[in-house]
């Protein structure tokens, strides 16, 4: 077998075949994308027309993570142009969060990235505390360390088995929803929901760590780490897998840094950084914790689709090290600090930013003295992540194009917000 | 079978009746027995695929028809009846209509040389490897005109898919079964079996180097040409969301779920029967008898089953090729070591025919 290279793919046409004269390679354009699709190709070669097959992958489809649509543009297999078109699940949650109080807002951004609510109750009531100047219990802060790094092992877990369901091997996906669901009944246990959970709260968490919780946690982790090596076995390690991602949907450094990409793809790239490291927030300065970034020395490219799930499969190995360093470091003591029941922040703006498990998550918050922000606004690592798929996609086959668009891990209720 | 047929005719009962009806009849109902055993058994491969990938997937699968989930199949094909049978408005309606039909004969006609047992082969011909590959390939028009028909932009796509792997990977499937016809010099598959009887050293695919490395070839370009996983892009849901069949609804696209199965079985059998000895046990031992026939039959299910559990087994624990991976695989890796393994073939029998003898005989094949 050969090594794992791109494919080779068949050099855009020549300019000079094309009687248009604009070189009809060119990007899809988005909504009149769809009309210039059935415009008449010019001939290639002499005797030989070619039309290319435009067509839409979702928003009802299997690999699009949800209701991403994306309007192809391809000649064959090979994927000529592509435009993503987003808002199918578009839920107002900015607008909404200029309209109720601070403290309602928040189980609605839970409902951005489903996939990690307490990741981001945990950006937002830091930008309402920031704005209103709440100081937060130490306890509470490792309170929120633990079940963001939870949530943050959950995610990446679903990620790596839903990229093997990208490339068609469904087993693994079902051997993390094993794990998954333990992970998913302990937050229930400590906020009563599965997936939106509102533990989080303005000043504090909910409730305080009970002893069986803790307990079911430990449980948790050494489930996760036992079972870390065997997902790497049935994925990482396989040769199918490593052919099919491989130097495959390559996003360079320069590529992030244009396109705003953050998290595992950012890091992917070979870029070092972490806003839990390099910005810290809440207690993230006291832990110890490698960042792990795409380099020469593993399997494929830098910035390829395989560097960008090994990061995941690391990433959960860093958070297992962080619970379990702050289940060490926590100390006794309220899990709520003193809010005030009316909550009116002086007027003016705080931008708080995190990281997510897809990437950097930021609010903003313009305040105007009343109880609820003149401006809310989230920076979702999702949205400007997806986008880079216009570049990394153009000229690969449409499985790379699949393979591309699941490695990016994107959750489309945060693209939309 | 036509022995048989003879002594039937003979006997008693059918004794006033003119030959040719008699065969007719024979030929009516050996072509029941087999769809019926083929198509139960293509539902049973169903119930066992998901039993298999539920515990492989820590889970448990269908267990609530029937005893441990057996009668699924009846119950989910009940279910596809029952389905409202969507023909696209802009669908080529008589291609759309036939495609499913012409999909199935292609899977179900090639078992009609396909030896059960000793004797118990439909027709017993002197081609059937031959006319195995040939009555497989009827698929690859059927599902062109399945993709062409359903008018879908998703179908057109995987069904230009399947037709370049299918027409690719008979290649190698083909080459590497001519191994099996060199060393055995016959393609009646009857007698190819007879050849590798006695102990298990003188099946095919352990008969030397070449026997041995042909079966491999021979068993992944089978499971290229079923679209089974790894090379199943011709309905890879993440990228195609069901290939070919996009648009089928109902009975029809159960036809072609059917057909699938069958064909599985088939390439299992067919794979036994060239390379793992047959109803052979593997020892030295009479199944010509009329009792032996069954044992044989059930020698060649088992290993018919043991290479099922293998397609299932490799199905769910790999991901799937790339397209153009998979034209790789076909055209540089399996073809060149397929014809290699014609030209040891052809050499081990010359060099077989010149030792002489038990060994130069075991080498011959023959």
């Amino acid at each position: 077998m050969s090594e794992p290279t791109r494919p080779t793919i068949p050099a855009a046409r020549p300019p000079s075949l094309v009687s248009g004269g604009e070189p009809h390679h060119a990007s899809v354009t988005p909504v009149g994308g769809v009309a210039e699709v059935h415009e008449q190709q010019p001939l290639v070669g002499q005797d030989l027309r070619t039309e290319e097959l435009v067509f839409n992958m979702g928003p009802q489809h299997p690999a699009t993570h949800g209701v991403l649509r994306v309007v192809i543009k391809s000649d064959g297999e090979f994927v000529q142009g592509l435009q993503p078109h987003i808002g199918n699940l578009h839920r107002c949650c900015e607008k909404i969060g200029e309209s109720v109080p601070y403290y309602q807002w928040i189980p609605y951004v839970d409902r951005m990235d489903y996939l990690a609510a307490m990741c981001n109750e945990h950006i937002a009531c830091m930008a309402v505390e920031k704005a209103a100047g709440i100081e937060v219990p130490e306890r509470a802060e490792y309170c929120r360390v633990i079940v963001a790094e939870v949530q943050r092992i959950l995610s990446h877990l679903f990620a790596m088995g839903v990229y093997g369901l990208d490339l068609g091997a469904f087993t693994p996906f079902l051997h993390q929803f094993r794990e998954r669901e333990k992970g998913l009944d302990l937050l229930d246990h400590i906020s009563g929901g599965r997936l939106l959970y509102h533990y989080v709260r303005i000043g504090g968490v909910k409730r305080d760590f009970t002893q069986e919780w803790l307990d079911e946690l430990e449980a948790f982790l050494a489930a996760v780490e036992q079972r870390l090596p065997e997902y790497n076995t049935l994925l990482l390690s396989n040769h199918i897998f490593q052919q099919r991602t491989a130097g495959v949907g390559v996003i360079d450094r320069s590529a992030c840094v244009r396109w705003g990409v953050t998290g595992p793809a950012l890091r992917a790239a070979g870029v070092d950084f972490d806003v839990r490291r390099d910005a810290p927030y809440g207690v993230y300065d006291r832990f110890e914790f490698a960042v792990p970034h795409g380099h020469s020395g593993i399997a494929g490219v830098v910035g390829d689709c395989f560097q960008r799930h090994w990061v995941r499969t690391q990433e959960v190995e860093q958070s297992l090290r962080i619970v379990r360093q702050a289940l060490k470091q926590m100390p006794q003591g309220p899990v709520m600090g003193k809010v005030p029941k009316s909550l009116k922040p002086v007027a003016g703006e705080v931008y708080v930013r995190g990281e997510n498990p897809r990437g950097e998550l930021a609010v903003y918050m313009v305040t105007q003295g009343e109880d609820k922000a003149w401006r809310a606004r989230c920076r979702g690592p999702s949205f400007s992540n997806i986008a880079v798929i216009t570049e990394t996609a153009k000229g690969t086959l449409l499985a790379d194009l699949v393979a591309a668009i699941g490695s990016l891990d994107i959750v489309l209720g945060e693209v939309d917000r | 079978m036509q022995q048989w047929l003879d002594q039937l005719a003979g006997s008693g009962l059918l004794a006033g009746l003119p030959r040719g009806l008699v065969y007719t009849m024979g030929a009516v109902g050996a072509c029941t027995l087999v769809l019926l055993f083929a198509s139960l058994l293509a539902g049973e491969v169903v119930w066992l695929e998901r039993r298999v990938a539920g515990r492989m997937q820590a889970r448990i699968g269908p267990n609530r028809v029937g005893p441990q989930g057996l009668l699924q199949f009846l119950a989910d094909g009940l279910k596809l009846l029952g389905k409202e049978d969507v023909i696209p408005a802009e669908a080529d309606k008589p291609t759309f209509l036939a495609a499913p039909v012409i999909v199935f004969m292609g899977a179900f006609a090639a078992f009609a040389v396909v030896p059960f047992g000793y004797g118990l082969v439909p027709a017993d011909m002197n081609v059937g490897l031959f006319l195995i590959l040939a009555l497989t390939s009827i698929e690859v028009p059927g599902v062109i005109m399945a993709g062409w028909a359903s008018n879908s932009k998703w179908a057109i796509l995987g069904s230009m898919r399947e037709v370049a792997q299918m027409v690719s990977y008979e290649m190698p499937l083909g080459i590497s079964a001519l191994v099996v016809a060199l060393l055995a010099g016959t393609l009646n598959l009857s007698d190819i079996v007879a050849q590798q009887e006695g102990w298990i050293w003188n099946w095919y695919v352990l008969r030397g180097p070449f026997g041995f490395v042909a079966f491999f070839i021979f068993f992944t370009a089978a499971l290229a040409s079923l679209k089974r996983a790894p090379f199943d892009l011709p309905e890879a849901e993440s990228e195609l969301v069901a290939g070919f069949h996009t648009e089928y609804t109902g009975f029809r696209f159960a036809v072609f779920f059917l057909a699938e199965y069958s064909a599985m079985i088939l390439f299992s059998m067919v794979t036994a029967v060239l390379f793992l000895g047959g109803w052979s046990p593997g020892f030295p031992v009479d199944l010509t008898g009329p009792a032996g026939r069954w044992i044989g039959f059930a020698v060649l299910f088992a290993k018919t089953a043991f290479l099922l559990f293998t397609m299932i087994w490799v199905r769910w624990s790999l991901p799937r090729y790339r397209v153009d991976k998979v034209m790789y695989l076909c055209y540089k890796v399996l073809l060149p070591f397929s014809v290699a393994c014609v030209v040891g073939a052809a050499l081990q029998v010359l060099v077989g025919d010149a030792v002489g003898g038990a060994f130069g005989r075991w080498l011959m094949g023959r």
